[in-house]
């Protein structure tokens, strides 16, 4: 047993197989694909507007939707050549939107993008103009919920932010982009978190870091010697410890009240990943048209870390890893605790696809379900200390008003629940139907 | 591949090893050592008792699910053979065949399936099972073969160590007296001593423990907190009067605590849902089985004890709730109260 503990969140948890194969696997450009398809809604918000036609050439980086009110994300060029069709395609979610498909010809970037490797420190930006250039980039948060960035710099009147949290937790199983990230651009990273301090106007920066990523701790701690004002933390190993109210309650102990947000607590948390993309939006001017996306599985012949383009087909991806091996039961976009199935290998890469999981046929799908033992597992489990055995009898009956007193809608659906239910019960499934039923009286 | 084969649900995609199947299988080895004891002890009664029980649990919720409810049998997730496994480790290693079946038959059906089955009873089968053959069999359900390898059906019959005692007691013996006449504490140790079949040997018992706390079955919640209160009870009342009341290690070696603590009050259907209930119900159990054992007119009372804390659970779990993230937490205040004199500090 370690005789230093290292830190971690408090309410619930749970300890999944971490599975992370590709975890030495250097980020490999993936080659430039045939055709991508860019979905405008990537992002939380409203959709972006599209500002180009069928049969218009466009160059790498070139806004092609523009941003529909404050919360909402230019949508950019992924690479250059001629637009084509202009129509709904399914993308992760399962759902349908509309999306731009563009046929790739050359690799002509827009002039204003610096795509040299050398790295700038010196932030010349004022923090108005630097929220400003992040919002014109299209940055959004890539742990996978793709909020927009620029949002969570502005904060509300009245709020007063002492903690800027880098998110470099990485807890869900098999995922390792924000693992290569953080060890092959740490120095960008590191600016990256002096571009975000500026603009929240905080003096103070900690990168948490799970344990199982020694490597990348060590380098930040290698490079953050003589920073006074960044640190670096060390966490147990724990799901969902990269949920956002969890990280902070992790890392400072403050809890983020129900219904709040982290500036409630003076917080605010940014992923590494979307950190690095906020180096390049400011220094580089380069807007978020690539990310890192992990490929992995227990069967896949090559677990790989690629640099995609967005809106790369899944295929292409697979492909390059290897092929699809023959026992596949299930292709995840994302990890495996939070990630979307998704039914068809054209499903484009979005600004939120941190991986794609192939699981075998096997582990496909759920298991005989038995009554509920009252093993009360699942309310050890919830990392925001609800009751999930109540809240999927309350769901299951109808009875929302109830559940919203249980606190239903405190639920980050993170799944710990299902995935310790013993009985295997749907109780996130029936949680997620209580969740959506009372947003929708709300609405009514 | 076509891509029509892939599965679509939603996540999580992953899921634990540790389903209802495999507790059951590991709580069934994990009494494996103490039905070992039982048998060096008792010989082939044990094992005949035990496999009858076994027999009739799962035979009679089998029936009950197919012909009286018509719905598929529940018997593959091996709750039925538990029970039956309980029921046997808390009757005398030669108990009649036709009580056997009456128990299984009142545990099964009256204790578990009357109310909807596998996670719908409010009482632990077993015990409903086992208390009922008490009351209705007294003679049979109290007359324990003597321990030490008997390896024939009809034994010579001896009492328990707590039967010593309280019948000791009231005769007009103090307790230094009586201790003369029991088994050493390594003897109740390891299982010499007269009793149920399963609550032989507090070593067997612990290695189950071991086992369960290993594999994550359990927690040591329970055990522990009701096992401290009966250490703490009992050791109060010895120090007040030694010739009145027997110490401590006595009451936990002998008799049904350690098989109670261990295995009935740690059933997962009928204890409390969190840690914080899960210690008020084991500190339940302690006080009123010590209770039941120094002033009431049974010897022992684990059973009694752990089925009226059953009866409580429900309201354990509406007081004893995990704190919840955010609003009500201590943390939280402190850090508002902090950060409400930290914005009037500044100008």
């Amino acid at each position: 047993m370690r005789l230093n503990k290292h830190k971690t969140f408090k309410t619930g948890g749970i300890h999944p197989h971490d599975n992370k194969l590709s975890a030495q696997v250097a980020i490999t450009p993936l080659p430039l694909p045939k055709m991508v398809t860019i979905p405008i809604i990537q992002h939380i918000g409203a959709p972006a507007k599209i500002v180009v036609n069928r049969g218009d050439m466009v160059k790498t980086g070139q806004i092609i939707a523009k941003h529909e009110g404050f919360v909402s994300s230019n949508i950019h060029a992924s690479v250059s050549g001629r637009v084509g069709v202009i129509e709904e395609v399914m993308d992760s979610t399962g759902f349908k939107h509309m999306a731009i498909n563009i046929r790739v010809k050359g690799d002509d970037w827009e002039e204003s993008i610096d795509r040299n490797d050398a790295l700038i420190e010196e932030i010349k930006l004022t923090p108005k103009e630097i929220v400003n250039r992040i919002m014109e980039a299209g940055v959004v948060g890539m742990g996978g919920a793709a909020f927009p960035s620029h949002v969570k710099l502005s904060v509300p009147e009245g709020k007063h932010v002492d903690h800027l949290l880098i998110n470099g937790v990485e807890c869900e199983p098999y995922l390792t982009a924000d693992h290569r990230v953080m060890l092959e651009k740490p120095k960008e990273i590191i600016v990256g978190i002096k571009i975000l301090m500026k603009a929240l106007g905080v003096q103070k920066a900690i990168i948490g870091i799970e344990d199982n990523k020694a490597d990348a701790i060590e380098i930040f701690q290698q490079l953050l010697k003589n920073e006074k004002h960044i640190g670096v933390e060390a966490l147990e190993v724990q799901y969902p410890q990269g949920g956002e109210k969890q990280l902070i309650q992790a890392l400072l102990n403050r809890e983020v009240p129900s219904g709040g947000l982290p500036a409630d607590v003076g917080v605010i948390v940014h992923n590494v990943g979307t950190t690095f993309a906020v180096y390049e939006a400011v220094q580089k001017n380069k807007p978020l048209l690539e990310r890192v996306v992990t490929v992995t599985g227990k069967s896949v012949k090559q677990p790989s870390n690629f640099l995609v383009r967005i809106g790369t087909p899944v295929i292409d991806l697979l492909i390059a890893a290897g092929g699809v091996p023959e026992d596949t039961g299930k292709i995840v976009s994302g990890g495996p605790m939070m990630g979307k199935a998704i039914a068809d290998l054209d499903v484009p890469v979005a600004k939120g696809t941190s991986g794609i999981l192939l699981i075998p046929k096997a582990e496909a799908s759920r298991s005989e379900i038995y009554n509920c033992v009252h093993c009360g597992k699942c309310i050890e489990a919830c990392p925001m200390g609800l009751e999930p055995y109540r809240l999927l009898i309350m769901s299951k009956k109808g009875n929302n008003k109830r559940a919203k007193e249980e606190h239903i809608l405190d639920c980050i659906e993170c799944g710990s629940c299902s995935f310790v239910c013993p009985s295997n019960r749907p109780i996130l499934d029936y949680i997620r139907l209580g969740k959506t039923q009372l947003k929708k009286q709300k609405n009514v | 591949m076509s891509a029509g084969l892939l599965t679509v649900s939603p996540s999580p995609h992953i899921h634990t090893d540790l389903t209802v199947p495999q507790i059951m299988r590991g709580v069934i080895i994990a009494m494996i050592p103490a039905l070992l004891f039982s048998v060096y002890n008792f010989g082939l009664g044990a094992v005949y008792v035990t496999l009858l029980a076994i027999l009739f649990c799962v035979v009679i919720e089998y029936a009950i699910a197919r012909y009286l409810l018509k719905r598929p049998a529940s018997i593959y997730d091996g709750s039925a053979i538990i029970t039956g496994m309980l029921l046997a480790f808390n009757v005398p290693s030669n108990l009649p065949w036709h009580i056997i079946l009456i128990g299984s038959a009142v545990a099964i059906g009256i204790g578990k399936m009357s109310f909807g089955g596998l996670g719908n009873n409010p009482f632990n089968p077993a015990l409903v099972g086992r208390v009922f053959l008490l009351l209705s069999f007294p003679v049979e359900m109290t007359s324990w073969p003597k321990a030490g390898a008997t390896w024939s059906l009809d034994a010579v019959t001896s009492a328990t160590p707590l039967g010593i005692l309280k019948d000791g007691l009231r005769a007009g013996d103090t307790v230094p007296e009586l201790m003369n006449q029991m088994p050493s504490y390594t003897d109740f140790f390891f299982g010499l001593q007269g009793g149920s079949l399963g609550e032989m040997s507090a070593f067997a018992i612990l290695l189950g423990l071991i086992y369960m706390l290993y594999r994550k079955i359990i927690t040591w919640h329970i055990p522990l907190s009701m096992l401290a209160t009966i250490l703490l009870m009992t050791g109060i009342f010895w120090l007040i009067d030694p010739t009145r009341f027997a110490n401590p290690l006595f009451h936990l070696l002998t008799g049904g605590i350690m098989l109670g603590a261990v295995f009935m009050a740690t059933d997962y259907v009928t204890s409390p849902f969190t840690h914080r209930g899960m210690l008020v119900f084991g500190v339940g159990i302690g006080v009123l089985t010590v209770v039941i054992r120094l002033f009431g007119s049974y010897p022992e009372g684990v059973s009694f004890a752990i089925l009226i804390m059953n009866a409580f659970v429900p309201l354990i779990n509406s007081y004893a709730k995990q704190p919840r993230y955010g609003s009500k937490s201590q943390r939280h205040k402190a850090y508002q109260e902090k950060l409400e004199k930290e914005v009037k500090a500044t100008p």
